[in-house]
């Protein structure tokens, strides 16, 4: 497929995903601000609650379901933009939201790439915990939610205040987006996407059964890893020279990385329940 | 039960995950004091005035989901104002640094107050039920009919020590800004007892009509605002159940009238001699 491309082609071809990618996030976010400020009706509002052509209420559902361990009962526009959201990434997109949507995305991917580029990166200099953090943030989300009667996490979450911040003014906001910038510079690697976001992690459990999967062949594998090197949730791609197999872990992101670094073609998006060989060659 | 399994690779594997318990049991702990204060560090705030029809206090907290919908709603409706070329927009979402609950909406009247939009669009927008419509409607012939006029965002206090009109000088700026004028603010007519001949006439509240938009307080002349809008349940008294106002028409306990011991006209005259302009 692309052994005849060469230079800015190739570099296309080779980054073709992440482009696109930041192109969703960047529409996403320019159609949110033209909402605020001229008040365009294609999104409205921000990634907590929004309306979509001023007709689809559009919800996040962590927000929603810790507003009930609230107690609180929560409008009807809320609840169906919630039920929404989570049909659409629970079956179609998987964890999509953290790759193509959420915009602090943007900025772990930028301190990940300097590390790399800068060398900070040395596996002995890394804190250790364990990707697991994420469930005990989540859990401890809702406990608190209940216990203070109020959304706990949406109280600090610089994923909100980040994306808060672009439409409506940051304020001191970028304090906290700096802090999980050094983090993920200094202290771990994939820190706040891979180890520590509750959201990343209700996504994580949540979208298990989407339709959308990185699929690796085993067969056409020539083990050189790039793959498993270059995925923020490497733990996905256990099988990696071992078998072949979908990616089945709700926690791949599917940000297409590890398809893009492929040179053979054994990693590669699928639909869940489509025959592999005809994915491949319709591609 | 362990002793059946498999032997693990380390041999240690009860051990430590016994230790990994109990640090995440430890760091949960910790984690969650901090968090939880945290979270209510940041949403103690007695004095934040929030948009029309916003339900009270923690019960607001508890629903609104931070979306800026209402925020949105508020920059373009239909009739914004502008200043030097910059729309004015009531409502902002609280962003870090503003000491605010983070993300939620809320207003500073003397920068830019409620214009107490007919419609509310700010209302509707909200998807969690946060700004509840039906604390801002009336019932019009049988249909629930949105009516700005029941906001209660807020109430207006006047500083009678600053604001001006109270020493005899001529100033109803708040008076002829506000939107229930002659209802929310009145104007009270008296001598000047220092000059004799000279008249106040100074602005009063009426809180059971005040919506809290904070118009006056955006337009008082003085330096700081003179007149300014709290939140009702820190502006207002309370007297108790146990007064009862002899003199109004509605009771709801019917005084026996022998008790009105100087007649109804009478107290209501002597209640009122002071209100020449009002009626
Ligand atoms: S009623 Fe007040 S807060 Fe609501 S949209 Fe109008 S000006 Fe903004
Ligand atoms: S529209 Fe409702 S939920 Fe959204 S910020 Fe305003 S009050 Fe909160
Ligand atoms: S008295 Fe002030 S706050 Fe009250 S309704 Fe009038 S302008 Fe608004
Ligand atoms: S505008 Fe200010 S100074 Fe003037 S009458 Fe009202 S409260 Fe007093």
């Amino acid at each position: 497929m692309s052994e005849e491309r060469v230079g800015p082609l190739r570099y296309l071809y080779k980054h073709r995903f992440l482009i696109l990618r930041r192109i969703s996030q960047l529409t996403i976010m320019v159609l949110y601000i033209g909402g605020n400020i001229y008040g365009w009706k294609i999104l409205q509002g921000n990634l907590s609650s929004s309306r979509f052509l001023d007709l689809v209420p559009l919800a996040d559902p962590f927000a929603v379901l810790q507003m009930f361990f609230a107690g609180a009962i929560v409008g009807v526009d809320a609840l169906v933009g919630a039920l929404i959201i989570l049909a659409f990434y629970a079956f179609v997109g998987g964890r999509a939201f953290c790759s193509w949507v959420c915009p602090m995305n943007v900025v772990t991917d930028f301190a990940n790439w300097l590390r790399v580029k800068t060398n900070i990166h040395r596996e002995e200099w890394q804190l250790r915990i364990t990707r697991k953090t994420r469930y005990l943030a989540l859990t401890l989300a809702l406990v608190l939610s209940f216990i203070l009667a109020m959304p706990a996490f949406e109280y600090v979450s610089p994923i909100s205040i980040l994306h808060r911040g672009l439409i409506f003014g940051m304020g001191l906001g970028w304090t906290m987006v700096l802090a999980i910038f050094l983090f993920d510079l200094f202290v771990i690697k994939n820190g706040w996407c891979g180890h520590v976001c509750p959201l990343g992690g209700f996504y994580s459990l949540v979208t298990k059964p989407s339709l959308i999967r990185v699929n690796y062949n085993k067969d056409r594998c020539t083990e050189c890893m790039e793959c498993v090197k270059i995925c923020p949730e490497s733990q996905v791609l256990h099988m990696v020279g071992k078998h072949s197999s979908i990616v089945n872990s709700g926690e791949c992101i599917n940000c297409g990385r590890c398809v893009e670094v492929c040179n053979d073609d054994a990693i590669y998006f699928t639909l869940r329940f489509k025959k592999e060989e005809v994915s491949h060659e319709t591609k | 039960m362990a002793k059946d399994k498999p032997p693990t690779p380390r041999g240690e594997t009860r051990r430590k995950f016994l230790v990994r318990t109990m640090q995440a049991i430890g760091i949960s702990i910790v984690g969650g004091v901090v968090w939880g204060a945290f979270v209510k560090e940041n949403t103690y705030d007695p004095l934040v005035i929030r948009p029309p029809g916003a339900l009270p206090g923690d019960e607001f907290l508890k629903k609104c989901i931070k979306c800026g919908l209402c925020v949105e709603a508020c920059a373009n409706r239909p009739s914004v104002p502008y200043e030097g070329g910059k729309k004015k927009v009531t409502l902002r979402l609280a962003t870090p640094g503003d000491n605010k609950p983070l993300g939620t909406p809320y207003f500073i009247p003397r920068d830019v107050p409620c214009y107490m939009c007919e419609d509310i669009p700010c209302v509707p927008a909200c998807p969690t039920g946060a700004l509840e419509p039906d604390l801002v409607s009336t019932l019009k012939d049988g249909q629930k009919k949105l009516d700005i006029t029941k906001a209660r965002m807020g109430v207006a206090v006047i500083d009678q020590k600053n604001c001006i009109a109270y020493w005899g000088l001529r100033c109803d700026a708040c008076y002829r800004v506000c939107p229930l004028l002659d209802k929310a603010i009145y104007i009270e007519v008296y001598r000047n007892p220092r000059t004799g001949k000279h008249a106040f006439m100074v602005p009063k509240v009426d809180p059971d009509h005040c919506t809290g938009c904070g118009l006056c307080e955006h337009a008082c002349v003085t330096e700081k605002a003179a007149i300014f809008v709290l939140p009702r349940d820190i502006a207002l008294g309370r007297a108790g159940k146990h007064y009862m106002k002899g003199w109004e028409e509605q009771q709801p306990q019917e005084a026996p009238e022998r008790i009105r011991g100087l007649g109804h006209e009478s107290v209501e005259n002597y209640l009122n001699t002071e209100d020449l302009l009002n009626e």
